[in-house]
């Protein structure tokens, strides 16, 4: 029962190690590696990255900035939402306003056009979650995020909050078109 | 020197207890015990809800509800069952009696005050904001406050288990370097210190800033050193329980290590490896650099998960050479055939291997690589991981040590041995299938702590595939299945210590000095290097590592068809 005794020798560090042990510890070092090169790898030739760009900002600029970019490229107003829909134009800033309980405004993008889409919180974290692409980034309070995203298939997405933010969490689920 | 106490063996299995240390032992392992059929209880709610079929409590109950099961189980439990670990694995297998006993009462005390000042916050209304508690959601203040008692408690009891090292080399009551096990329980030690501190760094001004004394804790700040103690925490139930692992295999087969050095070693790289392992929560965050996320992304460089894979192999091994000493050499398996599949402590212990390796450590790297992560970050995949690693893992090799610890520790008689031997098999199993359904759901998309995936009533509803209605109600099902396993060890145990046959458990000695131990000759020991010592295990490793590659690649390939982020 030695693992529950005192090893025989004083000095474990110069015990031997069996070929099994031995073995399994370079598989399993190599496997490692692997596991460290796949990131770094993704980053060179990979398409899904996230962005790290992100500024400092409180709830009013933001939400005074995307208001007044809203403005400028609303296109309609959405029948089953009652959001306006908002067209950026290719390449230009796209802004979401997450907050208790939903995400502002629906955007409206082309398929295959790259977007700097800007995400921010007015008050506690929230999660964007968009389906059925299935992909999730928090949205953290005084961070604005910006992302750069490039849709490759046209269709109605949501956005589904992830993130835990109160009562009415469950609610907070909102719109994206592709065209 | 020695002071007033007493000792008795165990006539059984030779372990000695010290009065003192035994009742602390047992009053933290009942305590926790306490916890769990709390959390158990509150399972029930979390599930019933999370099954869309039933859709049971109403929103505000569920959320609450799911707070206090998270804190129920994943602090509390856990961490009271661990400190009777400490205690365990230094007065009795050092065979000293424990360092300042009242201490360690004080301890006991602050956390038992702690885990009860939270649950009340909690119950009462007001503070359901999940275990994780980020900012600027507030809760009560003695919801932090509960916390930060019961933190202090913990680290008062990691205190007294070092200062139980001291007594055990100061009275030499054994000869050379601690055994094995003592040595996995001092990592768990060292990284709880660790842990707590971080925990007392961020909950402290949290608190103050529930009581409105400061005005501000950064969001981001917040969640990483919350993270700092969150995640280390889950490396000290790996470091406790890959110690119950051996000792389970010592106790169950004679089995020896098969090289110290590495098993030590790779308890070594547990400490070295683990801090910075809060980045993988916050891979999907903004304002962290590339660099700083691929250099500390799970457990720096995969250090620790080298660790774990170590203990993945050692363990098992083991026991293979073990049972291959005895003569079941037939095949490759024939000393796996021939374990005692009726004993619940082996057979806990080994489903808890199997699961905690092929369902929680990989889909824990899965998740824990930078790109991977936004693929499933804050889906209930991330419950369906943690669930293997933390239920599977640590609370199963808990239980199954609980049956060992019954007629030993307790002195009981276990009532229906035969309830106790199917149970390892019904908890195991169906929450190994609920991991997997709720990974299965995570992978479509489902969310985390949500009350409802129907969205109903919402114009904007989002409108999940079938196949997430289905695999939400195979995790309802699965979750009542687990959930009367969980019923059956409590039974077990609790009904053990109230109605079981007394055993005689060694009587006290007269002297207070303890019998020591000397440290078996070479020989006895015998060490590794016996060429290709545990074949069997070594294949079971290769399958394991096949899994591995497979699900990990095909994770990459359902990235690459996701919408072009940089
Ligand atoms: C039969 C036993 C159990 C069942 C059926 C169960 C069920 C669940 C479910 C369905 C969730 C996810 C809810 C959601 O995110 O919407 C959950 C969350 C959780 N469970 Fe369990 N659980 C069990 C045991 C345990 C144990 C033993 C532990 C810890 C040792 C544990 C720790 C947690 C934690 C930490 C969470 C996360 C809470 C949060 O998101 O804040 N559970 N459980
Ligand atoms: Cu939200
Ligand atoms: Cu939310």
């Amino acid at each position: 029962m030695s693992a529950i005794l005192p090893p025989a020798e004083r000095l474990w560090w110069k015990h031997p190690l069996d070929r099994v042990e031995g073995t399994w510890i370079v598989i399993a070092f190599v496997w490692c590696m692997i596991l460290v090169f796949m990131m770094v790898f993704w980053h060179l030739y990979g398409r899904q990255n996230l962005s790290t760009e992100t500024y400092a900002t409180t709830a009013d600029a933001f939400r005074t900035r995307a208001e007044a970019w809203a403005e400028k490229y609303t296109v309609r107003v959405d029948d089953t939402t009652g959001q306006p829909v908002v067209a950026p134009p290719e390449g230009g800033d796209a802004y979401i306003i997450a907050r208790l309980w939903s995400f502002w405004p629906t955007l409206e993008l082309e398929k295959g056009k790259t977007y700097r889409l800007h995400l921010s919180s007015l008050d506690y974290n929230h999660g964007f979650s968009l389906q059925p692409v299935n992909i999730n980034i928090q949205v953290v309070p005084g961070y604005e995020h910006v992302v750069t995203v490039t849709p490759n298939q046209s269709g109605t997405y949501s956005i589904v909050c992830n993130e835990f933010c109160g009562i009415g969490h469950h609610t907070m689920v909102g719109r994206l078109y592709v065209k | 020197m020695s002071i007033a106490t007493t000792y008795r063996t165990c006539p059984r299995s030779g372990l000695q207890f010290e009065a003192g240390a035994e009742k602390l032992i047992i009053a933290n392992a009942v305590a926790a015990v306490v916890f769990l059929l709390i959390g158990g209880l509150l399972a029930l709610g979390v599930a019933l809800t999370r099954w869309p079929a039933v859709h049971w409590l109403q929103p505000d109950t569920f959320y609450q509800v799911l707070t206090a099961h998270g804190i129920d189980m994943l602090i509390f439990w856990i961490i009271f069952f661990e400190i009777a670990v400490l205690y365990f694995c230094s007065s009795t297998l050092l065979r000293c009696r424990l360092a300042t006993p009242r201490i360690a009462w004080l301890a006991f005390a602050l956390m038992l005050v702690g885990a009860i000042v939270n649950n009340y916050a909690v119950y009462k209304g007001g503070s359901s904001v999940m275990m994780t508690s980020y900012v600027p959601m507030m809760a009560e203040p003695s919801f932090y406050l509960g916390l930060i008692l019961f933190a202090v408690g913990a680290l008062v009891g990691c205190f007294v288990f070092f200062g139980t090292l001291v007594v055990a080399k100061r009275d030499k009551t054994y000869e050379g370097s601690v055994p094995l096990v003592t040595f996995g329980a001092i990592t768990a030690a060292i990284i709880a210190v660790f842990t707590i501190a971080s925990g007392a760094i961020i909950l402290v001004p949290t608190w103050l800033l529930s009581l409105g004394v400061i005005d501000k804790v950064d969001p981001l700040i917040y969640r990483m050193i919350w993270w700092a103690f969150g995640h280390s925490s889950q490396q000290i139930n790996v470091a406790a329980h890959v110690s119950i692992w051996y000792l389970v295999a010592a106790v169950v087969f004679g089995a020896k290590p098969m090289s110290e050095r590495v098993s030590r070693g790779a308890f070594l790289l547990y400490i070295l490896f683990l801090q910075l392992a809060s980045a993988h929560h916050l891979l999907a965050d903004p304002g962290l650099s590339t660099n700083w996320k691929v250099v500390n992304t799970s457990y720096f460089m995969y250090f620790a998960v080298l660790a774990s894979m170590i203990h993945g192999l050692t363990v098992p091994g083991a026991m293979e050479v073990a049972q291959r000493q005895k003569g079941y050499t037939r095949g490759l398996y024939e000393w796996l055939r021939r374990a005692p599949w009726g004993n619940p402590t082996f057979s806990g212990v080994f489903i808890a291997i199997i699961g905690f390796g092929f369902l929680g450590g990989i889909s824990g790297v899965m998740m824990g690589t930078e790109q991977l992560n936004m693929i499933i970050h804050n889906t209930i995949y991330v419950p369906g991981h943690f669930h293997a690693t933390v239920v599977v893992g640590t609370t199963l090799t808990f239980m199954a040590l609980t049956y060992y610890l019954i007629p030993t520790l307790f002195r009981r008689e276990m009532i229906n041995p035969g309830l106790a031997r199917m149970q390892p098999y019904l908890f195991g199993f169906s929450m190994y299938f609920f991991c997997l359904v709720m990974m299965g759901a995570g992978t479509l998309g489902v969310s985390r702590r949500h009350w409802d995936m129907a969205f109903s009533g919402m114009p904007m509803a989002y409108e999940w595939p079938g196949a997430a209605y289905l695999m939400m109600g195979l995790v309802g099902i699965s979750a009542v299945a687990a959930i009367a396993g969980g019923a059956i060890y409590i039974y077990v145990t609790v009904g053990s210590l109230l109605w079981g046959k007394r055993i005689d458990g060694g009587a006290a000695s007269l002297s207070s000095k303890p019998t020591p131990l000397m440290a078996p000759a070479a020989v006895a020991q015998g060490y590794g290097s016996q060429g290709f010592a545990a074949p069997g295990t070594f294949l079971l490793a290769m399958v394991f590592l096949v899994a591995f590659i497979l699900y990990y690649f095909v994770n990459w390939k359902y990235l690459s068809t996701v919408w072009g982020l940089s």
